[in-house]
């Protein structure tokens, strides 16, 4: 199992939203998203490009490390954050 | 059985909705929603479910949905791509119902439709396959698809226009498209007037006369009379030929607003700082300037194209929202106006339903 941190402004996107944190039975990263997309049907759009490939101002931190190749293995009982990019207006 | 007015507005930051009873006079504001992303278009289909397109950096394009007049929202995008090796989805630009399909335009420009109330999308990719799609350039927006004219009875049929590409028609479901440009004026390319390439900025019909199209260009307000094969330029009569949005009367097709805005170098906004929507009650013949009840000095605003509705109650109401988040509204087919919202965001669309409670 993996924790993920989720951003407001991602869990606020559905109807019945996640929590903030959420464990996940996930062993690579493209995993931990296919298992939120499953839970909550669209999370893999709103998180990703075609490709797939993580969108450009989505960063995602393993155990404090950046990381955004979607097929880096995450080992049991990293922690997983993801945060949206500064940028704004 | 009651009905009240809703005015849907889309801006920069969120969807809001404007209501009144049907004597139009005090206005409530409920919002923001869709999660303060920006939104360009807001609509409520016939059966009353309420689509918001946008786009927002971080998480893309996606079509907010709302079943129950907007407590609760859904969003999906799912199918709104052109693959890993296309270009990549920036927003949502519009939202077209027909029948039971839903259709969006999305910038870079494409065409996309649902058949389940926007849960899941399908390219319709012939648009896309046109010879002239690797020559599209983008106007000052960007490269969007930003009309959406479906025909009234003909499922098979359908207008869109693209900045800067110009009006496409396909009567076969969106398989084959042909470009539908002839006598608009292109002047910002050198030589003859091409195929495409045109600035549309909005693109019109009124479901009574459906081969009457209306566009203003950022060269000038046209009509067509045989479903965009021809147009003919109705610009003479109006301070200027550029502008953004355009309205068609919802009972009278003869009867069509638009918001001359200072030209493309001249700062694109209400001619000398006096805000007025011009009419024309012969299809573009002749026009009379409407200004009371609007300022008429150092009002230097800006009406985006998506930004002027018309409600169908008799005598039809008029809305329009500016760039710095003001909504206009007349209970008059535009003979007077009132302010009747403010400190908005600034506001990119503008839609109204008549909703029977």
């Amino acid at each position: 199992m993996v924790t993920v941190h989720l951003p407001r402004s991602l869990v606020t996107l559905f109807a019945d939203p996640p929590p903030r944190r959420v464990e996940i039975d996930a062993s690579t990263l493209g995993d931990m998203i296919a298992a939120l997309d499953q839970r909550w049907p669209g999370m893999h759009e709103r998180l990703c490009d075609p490709g797939p490939r993580l969108r450009e101002h989505i960063n995602v931190f393993v155990d404090g490390e950046r990381e955004r190749d979607l097929g880096a293995a995450l080992a049991a009982g990293v922690t997983v954050h993801v945060i949206p990019a500064v940028a704004g207006g | 059985m009651s009905q009240r007015v809703q005015v849907l507005v889309g801006t920069k930051k969120g969807a809001f909705i404007i209501e009144s009873d049907t004597a139009r006079r005090t206005w409530t504001t409920r919002g923001p929603f869709c999660d303060l992303w920006p939104i360009h278009h807001f609509i409520r289909t016939s059966d009353g479910t309420l689509f918001a397109g946008g786009g927002n950096p971080w998480y893309g394009a996606t079509v907010f949905r709302s079943a129950d007049d907007g407590s609760t929202w859904t969003q999906s995008s799912r199918g709104i791509d052109y693959g890993a090796d296309g270009p990549k989805m920036r927003s949502i630009w519009h939202v077209a119902q027909t029948n039971g399909t839903l259709y969006v335009g999305a910038e870079p420009a494409g065409l996309f439709r649902s058949d389940d109330s926007g849960q899941t999308w399908l390219h319709v990719a012939g648009l896309r396959e046109h010879p002239s799609q690797p020559e599209w350039e983008p106007g000052a927006g960007g490269l969007i698809l930003h009309s959406i004219v479906p025909h009234p009875t003909d499922a098979e049929r359908l207008w869109i226009a693209i900045s800067a590409a110009g009006t496409f028609e396909t009567t076969d479901g969106g398989q084959t498209w042909a470009t539908r440009n002839k006598g608009v004026r292109a002047d910002f390319i050198p030589g003859p007037t091409p195929e495409f390439g045109h600035c549309v900025h909005k693109l019109k019909l009124n479901p009574a006369e459906p081969d009457t199209l209306y566009q203003q260009n950022h060269c000038g307000v046209y009509r067509s009379d045989d479903g965009g094969r021809e147009w003919v330029d109705l610009s003479p009569g109006l301070p200027s030929e550029f502008g953004f949005p355009l309205q068609i009367h919802p009972h009278d097709p003869s009867t069509i607003y638009v918001i001359p805005h200072a030209g493309p170098e001249d700062g694109r906004q209400m001619v000398e700082g006096h805000a007025q929507v011009f009419r024309s009650r012969d299809r573009g013949e002749s026009w009379q300037p409407l200004d009371k009840g609007l300022p008429h000095q150092n009002a230097y605003l800006t009406v985006l194209r998506e930004a002027m509705a018309a409600d169908s109650l008799d005598r039809a109401g008029i809305y329009f929202g500016t760039s710095a988040g003001h909504l206009f509204a007349s209970s008059d087919e535009g003979d007077s106006w009132q302010m009747i919202a403010d400190y908005l965001p600034s506001i990119w669309s503008v839609e109204v339903a008549v909703v029977d409670d």
